[in-house]
């Protein structure tokens, strides 16, 4: 996309319309973009993730053909999409498990960043992108699991709305402005419903910029090493095209076997019973995918805190590519780095299951100490192994370390990752 | 990267041309439940028919009521009225078909194919102009019947297009009669 | 996959028996494991128990509660209890339904139809609680999908739910057959008019009396009316109410799959070829 397109249409016609609007070339530059050869199968969830992206749109745009965001309404109009409407079960259930999938490729996406050192210069524009997508992506998810009506939506609602009370002196106002009323109620649901639907266009914009970022320096790569030569690559189409869309495929096979056959085992059970404003259910926990953060909201024993400790858990990613000190990305040549990588995984995995698990007794300990071990991996642990770590050897190029992989110079049948 | 091997290159445009397929097969099946959603829903397909008593309304006397969202006359013609629709002769009736959902399909719209023989008194059709689906003027238009506002279609007293764009006489729904004066529409 | 979910909830319990305190929260009881014609990738409604489900439902359960999101059509839809179109019919006739306003402007009763809703036994939320004590019978047009009779440890649970589901059917069976006498320490505060049921989500304490009694209910089909038998009929039909098209999305499902596998099998190999000479 930098520089000028080596691109000449033949087709006169084709030739006149590039010149006033040079989609073509753009689009020949998209499918010759040169694209490290060595990549792995985690870089296929980019296009994953554009997959996962314009299933919700297709799926939601489709949807809110059918739904009614009225408080006496929303609950039956999903169920009337469940039993009614010509293939609404499978529309819901994709749109509704496509949540799911989205964050799961989402969370690979950020943690292949993390390990392979892809924020790092001269990609940070590209990462904070990024967690901007990320953001929007929660807020996206969480206003669409409001619109069913259902018990934990309401209450899911109140309890994250809430969260703005905690800002000091004007709190409750900003309450008060969120809900539209006294409580959630039909005002909210209704602006929810429009956000929700908002959303998804700002994501599209935000990941077409994100593209153009990363078309700029072009991808990362596991050696972490940058691209020397045409040797280090192969054009984007078709060779990382078809490996994309194979993956993509696989991914589907999962998706698949949510959607038709444990279509409700990521939501919650209660959730199919009518928002009452007058009964909170026994317990009360957000999408899995909120679980770590929930978590990290609980730990603080303070309303502020526990608010400003579950922002700063997501905003903390934002100042990543300065809190590393090395100057070597992958964690393929970084041994400490490369545990601590691990470690911290664990830990978001313990700050899921704490999220998901009543703040009672021995969890409030793990709560607190694996929330500490968070915002420890950040401020403490990246800056420190970046200075005293001693970085194995990096490889002169990418077709140095590919041939290193394989020494008789036979052809790989698979990535090495 | 390196080129392929000439017999390998057919081999791969195989490939190629039957994956490419087989997706497209797979997309276009995909597409097909993002279409049909907007069909109508179960719920809409299983509306109820209306039932209409008739007893009460008066010889020139015409009432609207409201069938699957839209507007079916019911006219006790009058004498004259019935008289005036049976005089015109087939031949000059710009559609001379019946659009009667209760006879076979393409039966010749004399007077009597309108309504259900019997019962010529009690004109039944849909409200809908078949020129572009404005609801039409009663007692109206050159012939006394309907006469439709919108772009000037003339409808005689059997609900037959006489004059103007409308390429179709109003249509006449399926109904039946539960007794001598209750009439079931749909 | 029955079996495993068995091992794996055998080694679950003797673990959390070990870890002692971690279970001793969860104070109701887990649901007895029943093995529904509907359950696994292929598994289908059984249509006669489905039929004898809605007998009892009918009979027993539409006394007290609502099931607003079905309509009688749904009784004949595919997939479902499949009743003939005369006898849908008869049974929506069975109801009046309130229609109109007529010509002179007044509501009437008329014979229900098939595409008229459920009719609900009380008109409102506050009828049906003044009709019950106090307590409102919940709708139950989703009662399978919104309760949940298994509950694990929290470290075996997503993993065991994978393969058993959250018990929804089952939950109903156990509340409707789990009704005891209390245990001794609990006996003397017995809340009044309220029966003991250990398999209760609010509970022990429920107010609903024990619905079902042995032959309750004539079976056209000969089943002997067993309270055990009455309560699987009656939670498959609900099943099939909170999930009506259940088996078209199972039989898409295995189209699908076999689809996307084919599929990836074809990416596989494209994928394969390009890269076969391309060192990476």
């Amino acid at each position: 996309m930098s520089g000028h397109s080596t691109y000449e249409p033949k087709n006169p016609l084709a030739k006149w319309f590039d010149k006033q609007l040079p989609i073509l070339s753009m689009s020949y530059d998209f499918m010759v973009f040169p694209t490290p050869k060595n990549l792995n199968y985690l870089w296929t969830f980019g296009g994953i993730l554009s997959m996962c992206l314009v299933i919700q749109l297709v799926t939601g745009i489709v949807l809110a053909m059918h739904y009614t965001p009225h408080v006496d309404m929303a609950f039956s109009s999903v169920e009337h999409i469940m039993r009614d409407v010509n293939y609404g079960w499978l529309l819901r259930y994709i749109h509704a498990t496509g949540g799911s999938m989205f964050f799961i490729a989402v969370f690979v996406h950020i943690l292949r960043g993390m390990y392979y050192g892809s924020y790092k210069a001269p990609r940070e524009i590209l990462w904070i992108l990024g967690v901007i997508i990320l953001l929007l992506m929660m807020m996206t998810a969480f206003m669409g699991y409001v619109l069913p009506w259902g018990q934990m939506s309401f209450w899911g609602a109140k309890v994250i709305t809430s969260l703005f009370s905690a800002i000091p002196f004007v709190g409750d106002w900003v309450v008060t402005l969120l809900w539209g009323g006294f409580s959630v109620d039909n005002p909210t649901l209704n602006r929810f419903f429009s956000l929700h639907y908002l959303m998804p266009f700002v994501i599209v914009g935000a990941v077409a910029l994100h593209i153009w970022a990363l078309h700029i320096p072009g991808s990362n790569n596991p050696t972490g090493v940058s691209v020397k030569s045409g040797q280090d690559t192969v054009p984007f189409h078709p060779y990382i095209t078809m490996k994309d869309g194979f993956a993509a495929i696989v991914f589907l096979v999962l998706f698949a076997f949510f959607v038709f056959y444990k279509p409700n085992y990521l939501g919650h059970s209660i959730n199919y019973e009518i928002a009452d404003p007058l009964k909170t259910p026994e317990h009360i926990v957000p999408e899995w995918y909120f679980l770590p953060f929930y978590a990290i909201l609980r730990a603080i024993p303070d309303k502020l805190g526990g608010v400003l400790a579950m922002a700063g858990a997501i905003v903390i990613l934002f100042f990543l590519p300065w809190l590393d000190t090395s100057r070597v990305r992958s964690a393929k040549y970084r041994p400490i780095f490369r545990q601590f990588f691990w470690l911290f995984v664990i830990d978001v995995v313990i700050l899921g299951f704490v999220g998901a698990n009543p703040p009672e007794g021995w969890w409030i300990t793990v709560g607190q100490f694996a929330t500490a071990y968070y915002f420890a991996h950040f401020l403490l642990i990246i800056p420190l192994v970046g200075l005293i770590e001693n970085p194995k050897p990096l490889p002169a190029s990418i077709s140095e370390s590919v041939l290193a992989n394989h020494p008789k110079g036979e052809p790989a049948a698979q990535p090495a990752e | 990267m390196s080129t392929l091997d000439s017999h390998d290159s057919e081999r791969r445009d195989f490939l190629y041309i039957g994956t490419g397929a087989f997706a497209a097969v797979g997309t276009a099946m995909a597409a097909w439940p993002f279409i049909d959603q907007m069909n109508p829903d179960a719920s809409v397909k299983a509306l109820a028919s209306v039932e209409v008593d008739l007893a009460p309304i008066e010889e020139g006397q015409s009432i609207t009521i409201s069938w699957r969202g839209n507007p079916v006359f019911i006219r006790h013609r009058t004498a004259k009225e019935i008289e005036e629709a049976k005089s015109v002769p087939i031949a000059d009736l710009p559609d001379q078909d019946a659009r009667n959902a209760n006879i076979d399909d393409g039966s010749p719209a004399t007077d009597v194919n309108r309504v259900i023989e019997g019962k010529e008194k009690f004109l039944i059709m849909l409200g809908v102009c078949t020129h572009l689906g404005c609801v039409p003027v009663g007692e109206a238009g050159e012939f006394g019947g309907w006469f439709c506002p919108c772009h000037g279609s003339h409808y005689d007293t059997a609900g037959r297009i006489r004059k103007g764009p409308a390429p179709e006489n109003l249509l006449v729904p399926p109904y039946s009669y539960a007794s001598d004066t209750l009439v079931k529409i749909g | 996959m029955k079996t495993l979910a068995k091992f794996l909830t055998a080694a679950a319990l003797s673990t959390a028996l070990l870890a002692g305190p971690a279970l001793a929260a969860g104070k109701v009881k887990n649901a007895k494991d029943i093995a529904f014609s509907f359950e696994g990738p292929f598994g289908t409604f059984d249509r006669a128990q489905l039929q004898r489900g809605f007998q009892v439902y009918q009979e027993v359960c539409s006394a007290c509660h609502s099931t607003d999101l079905l309509s009688y059509r749904n009784l004949g839809d595919h997939g479902g209890p499949e009743f003939p179109e005369a006898q849908v019919k008869a049974v929506a006739a069975e109801v009046e339904v309130q229609d109109g306003p007529n010509g002179d402007g007044e509501m009437f009763d008329r014979p229900g139809r098939p595409s008229d809703k459920f009719k609900a036994p009380f008109s409102n939320d506050n009828e049906a609680r003044a009709s019950n004590d106090g307590a409102l019978p919940p709708d139950l047009s989703l009662i399978t999908k919104a309760r949940e009779g298994f509950h694990y440890p929290w470290y075996v649970s997503p993993f065991i739910k994978m393969w058993t589901g959250n018990g929804g059917p089952e939950y109903v069976h156990a509340v409707l057959t789990g009704y005891t006498d209390p245990p001794e320490k609990e006996a003397d505060h017995a809340p009044e008019g309220k029966s003991y049921n250990a398999y209760f989500a609010a509970g022990p304490w429920i107010s609903m009396a024990p619905p079902l009694t042995e032959d309750g209910v004539e079976y056209s089909d000969g089943t002997k009316a067993s309270v055990d038998q009455m309560a699987k009929d009656v939670s498959a039909f609900l099943a099939w109410a909170g999930e009506p098209k259940m088996e078209e999305r199972k039989t898409m499902g295995l189209r699908v799959m076999i689809y996307l596998l084919i599929l990836a099998i074809l990416m596989y190999l494209i994928k394969l070829k390009l890269w076969r000479d391309v060192e990476h």
